[in-house]
């Protein structure tokens, strides 16, 4: 085990944080953590990288003690926190051997850790951090991450605020960082990212709704979710939550996601119902259950 | 969606230094609509929205906004808008009603229409026992959303969101959208920008803009039958690929 | 060593490349120096002033030509009556008045004595106080040589004897307390800002998950500005002493070791502050209201302690900045030597303890 994670509580004044969470990652795994803001990623993070320490329970980082063993954490992780923590005065090289140094090794030293990632962003290596665009702040960030071969690497909400294309590069770099062993718990709010995970946690309000495979947490779904679609979006909506038998009914992208109450929906019948409501283009199939309506249906049995 | 223009902006630029942000572009929105405003990371989306929004002057080019020319007639122009981001939404250290009175007196509101207006909010958004709470204990989503209608207290012709849903749970965020709906139901121009992709989905019309240029802009329909794909992620992915 | 050093140049870096951070560091020393030196100065320099010379004799005339040849005062008008006083001073045109009283030799002669008013405009406190001092030097003066021509004259006069500083020069004053000023700020301020500010940004997460120890950063962070503060401290001194002519009576060795120990005691304040703010302006606040205030206000700097009320003297006992300017004052001026200020040495080298004791025991491995 890579990260063991045991009934870990932490609670601010009166709130809880997060709430007796337990998880194990294997070794050279990508786990995900997949919540919104305020599920607590960031404070569970904290507490796996020492900086923080938990009310309650116990969690061991590559074997060791996260309160006991603090130091030797310190040395054999890689850590990159919510907002790209580079020094923005600095250039891109000189983040680079700063962060080396500071780890007691050099930028050759383990070029080849960096260098798939590093060749993109050296063409600016001269270039204030602060100068960056969002998706190449996101690469050096990295790149300091990584510079010291570490065994674990804890990115946090690294994908938040990039835009779809600089996502997609950046979730290829962590399926190759992967092949050379490295373990890497990541965290995101973004639902669509939990595919790419071997094994996500999905959670919100500090508590953990479901630990699987995300092939796992599809299949085992026992609701079935129906794409719906017609001319107008705003009525439907509303038409959809009206109709007697609704169980969610939710945006998704192009269509309207509706799950029924009953085991024996008929999807003639809403037709109709939908034609009296003078619906016109209506369009209903069965969907592809993704993660994020997994995700809502939890929150709200949990609620 | 009537064929009336709200915002038209002809061979619009705006340079730093040598460094062209936003180069020549030029589109229409027209009333009502929800137009979607994507682009990647320093693809000139923010920079753009400065202009359209009167608080950035373009190097060249014309903006109409709601009838007024931003160059000219900036204030009228934040007059007719309404304006939020996701950064600034609200003053976490006042209440609620507090935040409504304050924004509803820098648009001009009158006392009365005050009143009226935040009994109508809260009553909306079923924040009637926590008007005198202060919005720093508010959830996200509630903030969010508050901060929505609190940029419509002035009846605004258009509203601009910029990343409106950022770190918001799914079901908030779907919550947020209805608010869209209907307001732009209502005859209100929504311009949304958004990293989530299937929000851009949601929308009317869809511009997606790279290095400076409008790249595409039809309805994500027809988008995402001009490229072949399932997605507007797609399309995306396609567009932003052709132009490296 | 190969990481401190690394830490220290990335430090640097740091400072080189903030405009505002150069300027508190080499604008502000010099412009302060520059500014309390030249600017603001309780010295008189050719006031204005008004004679009313009701007398009109030769000795009244003598003792005028005396005032008007000193560089202090200059006579703006003469006027005739009483009733002008008044309303040359709502004009501002003047700060004081002379008024002779009539026959004046002839009261000088036969009375042995004569009376000159000196009225000033006290709305400026300070200045009405050295105007009145000046004009009783000069008239003391006078006395003195008319006593020696016309023995024999029985009057008692006082003497004052000004030691160290015999030409009331404040610059003297102003050198050991803007040096004192720009140390703390340097030294607790800068510093602490800057320990903040990589919390703010979210590096010192980093930084602390790092293999460096908590006592390594500190160290990194604050070793520049040691350097630079001596730098400051040395540019401060040279200034005084070669533009405003300022003595170093004691020895320079003990001068600079004396600073060194006070930059180290404003640099352990500045890590405590550090521990106790969260963001750049929480720290900024806390040095300017905490630090820099009490250093003008408590420190004799500006206002003399001696006339404060007793609960602000003991106060200031507790401010490092006091014992700093005694001791430099005592070693510029007094020339004094170590056997006379170990017990100030002793007081801030106890300080300094203190605070690094407390910011070591405050300074937390973890974000909480």
């Amino acid at each position: 085990m890579s990260i063991q994670v045991q009934n870990i509580s932490k609670s601010y004044k009166d709130n809880f944080a997060i709430a007796a969470v337990s998880f194990d990652v294997k070794e050279g795994e990508i786990f995900g953590l997949i919540g919104p803001d305020g599920a607590g990623k960031t404070t569970l993070f904290r507490i796996l990288t020492t900086l923080l320490l938990a009310n309650e329970g116990t969690a061991t980082v590559a074997g060791f003690d996260v309160v006991a063993d603090y130091k030797s954490i310190r040395r054999s992780i890689g850590y990159m926190p919510g907002k790209f923590s580079l020094y923005q005065d600095l250039t891109v090289a000189e983040n680079l051997s700063f962060f080396a140094t500071i780890f007691g090794t050099t930028l050759e030293e383990n070029y080849d850790v960096i260098k798939e990632i590093y060749v993109q962003i050296e063409p600016f290596k001269d270039r204030r951090a602060g100068a960056l665009s969002g998706g190449m702040k996101q690469k050096l960030a990295l790149c300091c991450a990584l510079i010291h071969k570490p065994k674990v690497l804890f990115l946090d909400e690294p994908t938040t605020g990039v835009d779809p294309v600089s996502r997609k590069e950046f979730w290829d770099m962590l399926k190759r960082l992967q092949q050379r062993g490295i373990t890497i718990l990541v965290s995101t709010p973004y639902m669509d990212e939990a595919a790419l995970c071997d094994r996500i946690a999905l959670i919100q309000k500090g508590a953990v709704l479901k630990i699987d495979t995300p092939e796992n947490i599809i299949s085992k779904y026992d609701k079935t979710i129906y794409d719906v679609r017609t001319k107008n979006t705003h009525q439907l909506i509303q038409d959809l939550k009206e109709y007697p038998s609704q169980y969610s009914v939710y945006a998704f992208g192009e269509y309207i996601h509706y799950c029924d109450k009953t085991d024996d929906f008929n999807s003639i019948e809403l037709e109709n119902y939908l034609k009296q409501r003078n619906h016109t283009e209506i369009e209903i199939r069965v969907s592809k259950t993704s993660i994020e309506d997994i995700f809502m249906d939890l929150t709200t049995l949990n609620q | 969606m009537s064929q009336e223009k709200i915002i038209e902006v002809k061979n619009l630029s705006k340079k730093f230094g040598s460094f062209t942000a936003v180069d020549n572009i030029s589109f229409d929105v027209y009333k009502g609509e929800i137009f979607g405003f994507l682009g990647a990371n320093g693809a000139g989306k923010t920079t753009a929205m400065k202009m359209l929004i009167g608080i950035s002057r373009p190097t060249s080019g014309e903006v109409t906004v709601a009838g007024y020319d931003v160059k000219t007639a900036a204030e009228m122009v934040k007059k007719s808008i309404g304006y939020m981001s996701q950064r600034f939404s609200m003053y976490d250290d006042l209440t609620i009603k507090e935040n409504i009175t304050f924004f509803g007196g820098i648009y001009g509101l009158s006392r009365n229409k005050i009143k009226e207006k935040t009994a109508q909010l809260v009553s909306e958004l079923g924040l009637e026992d926590a008007v005198d709470k202060l919005v720093g204990d508010l959830p996200l989503g509630w903030k969010q959303k508050l901060s929505f209608s609190v940029a419509l207290l002035h009846e605004p012709k258009i509203v601009f969101l910029d990343e409106p849903t950022g770190g918001v749970d799914p079901i908030t965020r779907r919550q947020f959208w209805e608010m869209i709906y209907a307001e732009a139901h209502k005859g209100t121009t929504i311009f949304v920008t958004t990293h989530y992709m299937d929000e851009a989905e949601y929308c009317d019309r869809v511009s997606i803009m790279v290095e400076g240029h409008i790249e595409a802009l039809d309805t994500p329909k027809n988008l995402k039958q001009q490229f072949n794909v399932e997605s507007m992620n797609d399309v995306f992915l396609k567009l932003a690929r052709n132009v490296e | 060593m190969k990481r401190f050093i690394g830490f220290v140049t990335k430090e640097f870096y740091h400072i080189f490349r903030d405009k505002r951070s150069m300027f508190i560091l080499f604008g502000m020393p010099i412009a302060q120096i520059m500014l309390f030196g030249f600017a603001i100065t309780n010295e008189i320099n050719n006031v204005n002033i008004a004679i009313l010379d009701k007398s009109k004799d030769t000795k009244t005339q003598k003792i005028i030509n005396k005032i008007s040849a000193s560089k202090y005062f200059y006579i703006e008008q003469e006027i005739s009556s009483e009733y002008q006083i008044e309303s040359i001073f709502k004009k501002g045109k003047v700060k004081a008045v002379l008024v002779f009283e009539n026959h004046f030799v002839k009261n000088l002669q036969t009375q042995k004595q004569a009376k000159v008013q000196v009225i000033t405009d006290a709305t400026d406190p300070n200045i009405a106080n050295t105007i009145t001092n000046y004009v009783n030097a000069i008239l003391q003066n006078h006395t003195q040589e008319i006593n020696n021509t016309n023995q024999p004259a029985y009057q008692i006069q006082t003497q004052t004897q000004l030691y160290y500083n015999p030409e009331l020069k404040s610059v003297f004053t102003f050198v050991p307390g803007v040096m004192t000023v720009i140390l703390m700020l340097v030294s607790a301020m800068m510093t602490s800002i800057s320990i903040t500010r990589e919390k703010e940004l979210g590096t010192m997460e980093v930084l602390l998950v790092s293999p460096l120890n908590p006592l390594q950063v500190i160290l990194g962070k604050v070793f520049p500005y040691i350097f630079l503060s001596i730098i400051n401290a040395t540019v401060i001194v040279v200034l005084g002493v070669f533009v405003f002519g300022m003595p170093i009576e004691g020895s320079i060795l003990l001068l600079a070791f004396e600073s060194i120990l006070f930059i180290i005691t404003a640099l352990s304040l500045g890590i405590l502050i550090s521990t106790l703010s969260n963001s750049q302006q929480t720290a900024m606040m806390i040095s300017l209201m905490g630090l820099m205030l009490p250093v003008i206000i408590l420190s004799g700097f500006i206002f003399p302690l001696s006339s404060m009320p007793l609960p602000l003297q003991v106060i200031s006992n507790i401010i490092p900045a006091k014992w700093f300017i005694i001791i430099i004052k005592a070693i510029m001026l007094k020339g004094a030597s170590i056997e006379i200020i170990w017990k100030e040495t002793l007081i801030l080298i106890g300080m300094t303890l203190f605070f690094i004791v407390l910011s070591i025991k405050k300074y937390k491995i973890r974000l909480e």
